[in-house]
């Protein structure tokens, strides 16, 4: 079985989760989808630590992050296919 | 894996059975604790649980005082309890609700005798019943007498990728043997409140947690100066990769696994509508989530940790998992159970949630949690509002 880097729990989801120490930029990652079991390849962009999120497609202010199939929040600042998704890009909609 | 139908614990007067054998001096407020721990200290195998608290309250407020004082003492882990308070009436009210039980209590009261004279009487009592305790034999007791409770900290995104679900696995194998389980967190399962609510297995539970979560929700409207964001999720949280407080609710709710609750708990409530899932309306703090659990009766904890909470507490022994590899290492004396290996898919869920009940088994047949190795014993009452 190929390392696997980055971790997506449902097909639905827009971004995966990193379980390796780190991501570098440009670095080919191999994804586990938790959910059906089949794995994709990315390119990340960004350096990227343990447990934090990379973005699987292009995404434009306002679209919905899903993770777990559920919404987990909205984009604030548009995130391309591999780079890093946390709190400089992506706000609750909560308040 | 074939589940072991029975553990090693303490049968208790009331049926009930425990993992733990303390003999507790419980200060029924803030002023008595110098003379709780003065006795502590001088009688061998006894432990005092000071707090902050238990002085002009009043309404729901001091109600849950009461609940949280009577149910730690009423709980099967604890086999003999000394009360003192500075007063005789609320000291009175909460040793004859813990008698019920039938365990040994003794309620002490300071006003008109001082520390002194007290301690000295309390001493003689308390040394009567942690000699008596000491005789207390573990005997072979079914594992449907175990009441887990269940509670994550400083989470982060291995806690909902692998260790929250863990726990969820262990759910999904226990509930049907016959084991009472709690999940707690109101707060923390906002964003996911509309999902929670469908997993009530009846309409009034779902009925019920909805408004437990709506009441939630109005008051954080109501006091918060701009909003949650500043405290949901942590500083601890976000460096763990969580960024919006609905990852971080979607992440807690796979503890449950694929399991419905069956009722919604006040704080520090009793269940009793017999085994299964509840909901208990809990602060997502871990020291007072855990204290609520224990004084409704919950006898062994299991906590998933992300970036490495060290929370502990006195009566309900409380087993850390974590599926981070770094706090795994780092903090290793904090970590029960290791179960980072799922991440790097060198293991399967389903081992994980054995491993877990195996952990859980030993802890449940006295094996020490890293926390009581430690002396974690984080008593922590929960305030409702101000007191008079």
């Amino acid at each position: 079985m190929a390392n696997t880097d980055i971790i997506i729990h449902d097909e639905k989801d827009n971004v995966g989760v990193v379980v390796i120490e780190k991501i570098k930029p440009s670095q080919d990652c191999n994804c586990w989808v938790m959910g059906s079991d089949k794995s994709v390849q990315i390119q990340s962009k960004d350096e990227i630590p343990l447990g934090h999120k990379i973005a699987m497609i292009d995404l434009n202010e306002g679209d919905t992050i899903l993770k777990y199939g559920h919404d987990i929040g909205k984009v604030v600042k548009s995130i391309k296919k591999g780079e890093h998704v946390h709190v400089h890009n992506v706000k609750t909609k909560k308040w | 894996m074939e589940i072991p139908k029975t553990f090693l614990g303490y049968k208790r007067e009331d049926g009930r059975s425990g993992t733990r054998n303390h003999v507790i001096i419980l200060p029924v407020d803030d002023i008595s604790n110098a003379c709780a721990e003065a006795v502590a200290n001088n009688i061998k195998g006894t432990i005092a649980l000071p707090h902050s608290y238990g002085r002009l309250q009043f309404g729901a407020d001091l109600e849950l005082h009461f609940r949280t004082m009577i149910g730690t003492g009423r709980n099967p882990n604890v086999a003999a309890v000394i009360v003192i308070g500075i007063e005789p009436k609320w000291t009175k009210r909460i040793v004859d609700a813990i008698a019920v039980t039938g365990k040994p209590v003794e309620g002490f009261s300071i006003e008109g005798v001082g520390d002194i004279d007290t301690i000295a009487k309390v001493s003689k009592k308390a040394q009567e019943f942690s000699i008596w305790a000491s005789e207390k034999q573990r005997e072979e007791r079914p594992i449907s007498d175990l009441w887990i409770s269940v509670k994550c900290g400083e989470s982060d995104t291995t806690s909902g990728l692998a260790s929250n679900p863990t726990v969820g696995n262990l759910m999904d194998k226990l509930e049907p043997l016959g084991v009472h389980l709690c999940f707690g967190e109101t707060s923390e399962l906002t964003g996911a409140e509309t999902v929670c609510e469908k997993r009530g297995k009846t309409p009034e539970a779902q009925e019920k947690f909805k408004k437990t979560w709506n009441a939630y929700n109005d008051f954080i409207l109501k006091e918060a100066t701009d909003d949650l964001s500043e405290s949901q999720p942590t500083a601890g949280n976000i460096a763990g990769g969580l960024t919006t407080i609905e990852e971080k609710a979607f992440g807690n709710f796979q503890k449950i696994g694929s399991r419905q609750f069956i009722d919604v708990l006040e704080p520090a409530e009793e269940p009793t509508k017999g085994p299964g899932l509840y909901f208990m309306d809990t602060s997502s703090a871990a020291a007072e989530c855990v204290t609520l659990q224990a004084a409704g009766g919950f006898n062994i904890h299991l906590f998933p940790t992300g970036q490495g909470n060290i929370i502990g507490n006195p009566i309900e022994p409380v087993i850390k998992l974590t599926a981070n590899p770094l706090t795994a290492k780092n903090m290793s004396e904090h970590i029960d159970v290791d179960v980072s290996k799922i991440l790097s898919r060198e293991m399967y869920l389903d081992q994980a949630g054995d491993e877990l009940i195996k952990a859980t088994l030993r802890v449940a047949n006295g094996r020490l949690t890293c926390a009581e190795a430690l002396g974690h014993k984080e008593f922590v009452m929960t305030k409702l509002y101000r007191s008079a």
